[in-house]
């Protein structure tokens, strides 16, 4: 529990228990309700995303797929060879062994030509219809969650209060930086630089563009917004960037849950599950400027 | 500061937290989810929501986007099944498709019997679009044929057919308890879409059997699976519910959404 102390951890052992900071109500239920569909709904939307990849798992930029030309960015295939067969991913024309996990990997005991394995697909066995089902039943919720999310948040005052980015946010970024990669964290009511830059963009920008690429795809809406896919370059383009930000909100997942970890998962996960968060104790010497609950 | 290290308790949590989400992977979680169970019309439901909300926003003629000759630059890619082996289609492929005949059967106040000249004869369409198959690839080519509205309006729906029927020639699944011959369905606004021809030209060639020769419908507002090949008859009906395993399609059968505009 270092980061709590403004003193050195390896004083913990001997010091006197020092002063805890109170309980504050951080999160409202609509910001811990809505955060939890879309933990569901995203967790689900990759999955059943990944099982509509593996129907073509190649990637493509412009206006349509080249099978007389070459326009792929990224292609995970199987191929043989006098060794046996090998799975292969091939981005911007740099080929990579992927063997077991992409292109071609194991499923019930035999190997399997599929863009990604089993584990990481709903189902696990190659049914694109029900992928499909899957997806754009998520695909709601999530639309629908973010969009009752924008309003609720801007009635309620979460939007301005807690996510928009102060002058002296910017002014603290380089040492919220600074802070972030000592993993030393501050336990206060209102979110660090980073946190509300990286919240904001997930919400402002990440989700509104895998929507909107998402929706690019669809001929229907390309008929009824034409300018969509071309904004997006082109419906191919789309779906490779739709598959990028896929990526970059599996990273925001993943640094998201390392630094629950290791700012004190219990504290964080109270937090977005019954809105009680434990601030840290008042420290009047070493005040860095942060409001304080 | 000492620097952060790993306590047993934390790394359970996050083995806890992130393992979750693998361990759920694993299990299966919808493996066999069924085509008519419970979950599954909860899921399909949203297709539902999807038909209706597109249709609000498209609306009835909104146009596909088209593009020029230069977006051509391959031929366009065959899928499904490429060469039929049935032996009637065989015979007739033989002949050049003299012999064949469209059907408009069904709801209709006038059924019709159309050789492909007489197709060709009517007043024809050509347009450039993008084929989105619903793997998720695309490809640009020129198509040629009548408007499907035309041939409706010769055969003149009934007020209750509400429903386009395509039966083809090619089987497309061999089984134990029979063979399937692929059959789609679209509603009468997709029907009646100026983009709807009945198609019987590829990028300026008569339609080749790979891309459904003699006859393919194009419904441009919508996905590949939604456009059957190698065309006999068209049906107009109220409900598609007792034919194949009545959900309107080969495909959907099987599990795809009876709307593909998504």
């Amino acid at each position: 529990m270092a980061s709590r102390l403004a003193m050195p951890s390896d004083m913990t052992e001997t010091a006197p228990k020092p002063a805890r900071g109170g309980l504050i109500y951080r999160q409202r239920l609509w910001t811990r309700l809505t955060h939890w569909i879309w933990a569901v709904a995203l967790f689900f939307l990759l999955l059943s995303g990944l099982q509509i990849f593996n129907a073509h798992p190649t990637l493509y930029i412009g206006d349509q797929s080249g099978f007389g030309f070459d326009n792929s960015v990224l292609s995970m295939r199987a191929e043989n060879t006098p060794d046996g067969p090998v799975g292969t991913t091939t981005i911007f024309g740099h080929r990579f062994d992927t063997t077991g996990v992409l292109g071609l990997s194991t499923y019930r005991d035999k190997p399997a030509a599929r863009g990604f394995p089993s584990w990481a697909t709903i189902p696990s066995y190659q049914d694109l219809g029900t992928g499909r089902v899957v997806h754009f039943f998520f695909a709601w919720i999530l639309s629908i969650t973010l969009i009752g999310w924008l309003l609720g948040s801007l009635l309620n005052g979460h939007l301005v209060r807690d996510l928009l980015p102060r002058l002296r946010d910017i002014r603290n970024l380089p040492r919220d930086i600074a802070d972030h990669a000592r993993l030393r964290f501050h336990h206060q009511r209102d979110y660090n630089t980073l946190q509300k830059l990286a919240y904001g963009g997930v919400l402002f920008v990440l989700l509104p563009l895998i929507i909107a690429t998402g929706l690019a795809m669809s001929p229907t809406m390309n008929a009824a917004l034409p300018w969509l896919p071309e904004l997006l370059g082109g419906r191919q383009t789309a779906r490779t960037i739709h598959f990028g930000v896929m990526l970059l909100l599996v990273g925001f997942f993943i640094i998201h849950i390392l630094m629950i970890v290791a700012a004190g998962p219990l504290n964080e996960l109270r937090s977005i599950v019954t809105g009680w968060y434990r601030t840290d104790p008042p420290q009047p010497t070493t005040s860095s400027g942060r409001e304080g609950a | 500061m000492a620097g952060f290290t790993i306590n047993r308790r934390k790394f359970l949590t996050a083995a806890a937290l992130g393992g979750s989400s693998l361990a759920l992977a694993g299990c299966d979680v919808l493996d066999g989810l069924p085509r008519d169970g419970g979950l599954r019309d909860v899921l399909e439901s949203a297709n539902g929501l999807t038909y209706r909300i597109q249709r609000l926003i498209a609306g009835s003629d909104s146009l596909a986007q088209e593009f020029s000759e230069a977006d051509i630059r391959q031929p366009q890619k065959p899928n499904g099944v490429i060469t039929p082996s049935d032996e009637d289609y065989k015979s007739l492929q033989s002949a050049s498709f003299a012999d064949w005949r469209l059907e408009v059967t069904g709801l209709v106040e006038r059924p019709l019997s159309l050789g492909l000249a007489e197709l060709q004869a009517m007043p024809s369409r050509t347009q450039i679009t993008r084929h989105d198959c619903v793997e998720g690839w695309s490809c640009i080519a020129k198509w040629t044929g009548a408007p499907l509205a035309l041939v409706l309006d010769q055969a003149m729906p009934k007020p209750q057919a509400r429903y386009v029927v395509f039966h083809c020639m090619d089987t497309i699944e061999r089984g134990l308890s029979g063979s399937v011959k692929y059959y789609g369905s679209i509603d009468l606004i997709d029907a009646r879409h100026p983009q709807t021809i009945l198609a019987y030209g590829l990028n300026g060639a008569p339609l080749p059997v790979s891309n459904g020769a003699p006859l393919r419908v194009r419904v441009e507002r919508q996905l590949g699976y939604k456009m059957p090949k190698f065309i006999r008859a068209i049906e107009l009906v109220d409900s598609f519910a007792t034919m194949g395993l009545g959900r309107g399609g080969y495909w959907e059968d099987r599990g795809y959404d009876w709307f593909g505009g998504i």
